[in-house]
């Protein structure tokens, strides 16, 4: 089975990497970008075909190590 | 002074920290992998020393805080014993939940390896019974996230109860958003937890403590911990 599970600043935590992207954006001339925010994206293969034990399993993941809940927020998607 | 110096794969500033406790205290600290499980019997300190854990993959410090040795100093910390947290074990303390909030990105982007100001906040822990209360201390820092957020909350509570030991100020003693060279919320450059025996700052008080560095304002941090221990014990 895969998964994904995507990292994000939280909304007010500053983003100095996103900034500078934003700004690179900018400097390219690529118009209509009014915010970058950047994260993390974990392609994950679970063993096994337990959608709901993949999930909770992915939630204990990203509590432990894969986000720092102080300043991050997580989705856990299990792929069909 | 017992001390223990974890030492994780990238970390790099141990043996300067081996050699500034044992210039102070006058005993060699133990090195201690971060694969063991066990801290040696009789330490009265931990030290976490500075480096590039793990190459900061994921976030600085977030793997080391998740080491083998981690639950070891944990449970350390629960039974009231020092730890120290210097630089990157700053960052290795908060993602190990031994210390509240997070070292993110220096504000302005860059990493800055130079010399900066401290002002101690107050003389009432072991971390700062070295120094005299808003004395000025000079050394240096190298790092590139080191800028101290946490939310409005244990903020409030860090500076409510003065956990607040160490922050980023001018060579007069001047906090404000000029000196703060990192960002760091309120220019918080070192805390400790509820209990008072965690602390970790982002500087490096090691490098300054033989006349051979030009300064030996880090000395006090170390002697302080010295001093209270004697009396503790």
């Amino acid at each position: 089975m895969k998964a994904r599970v995507t990292v994000t600043l939280k909304s007010g935590v500053l983003d100095p990497q996103g900034k500078a992207i934003e700004g690179a954006l900018r400097s390219l001339g690529i118009s209509g970008v009014a915010s970058v925010r950047q994260g993390k994206v974990f392609d994950i293969e679970i063993d096994g075909g337990d959608a709901a034990a993949a999930e909770a399993a992915l939630k204990d993941a990203a509590d432990k190590l894969l986000a720092n809940t102080v300043i991050e927020n997580y989705r856990v998607e299990v792929l069909p | 002074m017992k001390s223990a110096v974890l030492v994780f794969p990238g970390i790099n500033r141990e043996r300067d920290m081996a050699r500034a406790l044992k210039l102070i205290s006058g005993q060699e600290p133990a090195m201690v992998w971060h694969a063991d499980t066990a801290l040696p019997a009789g330490t009265d300190l931990v030290v976490v020393p500075g480096g590039f854990s793990y190459g900061d993959y994921l976030r600085c410090g977030a793997i080391a805080g998740r080491a083998p040795i981690m639950d070891a100093v944990r449970k350390f910390a629960a039974d009231g014993g020092l730890v120290l947290g210097v630089c990157n074990g700053f960052q290795i303390l908060c993602e190990s939940g031994l210390l509240p909030g997070v070292l993110v990105r220096n504000a302005a982007l860059k990493f800055i390896c130079r010399d900066v100001y401290l002002k101690v906040e107050h003389s009432n822990s072991p971390f700062t019974r070295g120094y005299n209360a808003g004395q000025i201390i000079r050394v240096p820092v190298a790092h590139g996230e080191g800028n101290y957020i946490a939310d409005e909350e244990t903020i409030r509570r860090l500076e409510g109860e003065g956990r607040v030991l160490y922050r980023y100020a001018s060579p007069e003693g001047v906090v404000d958003p000029k000196w703060n060279f990192n960002g760091a919320t309120n220019a918080i450059c070192g805390i400790t937890n509820d209990r008072g025996n965690v602390f970790g700052m982002m500087p490096h008080p090691e490098n300054h403590v033989e006349a051979i560095m030009g300064r030996t304002d880090g000395r006090g941090l170390f002697s302080g911990l010295v001093e209270h221990l004697k009396q503790a014990a």
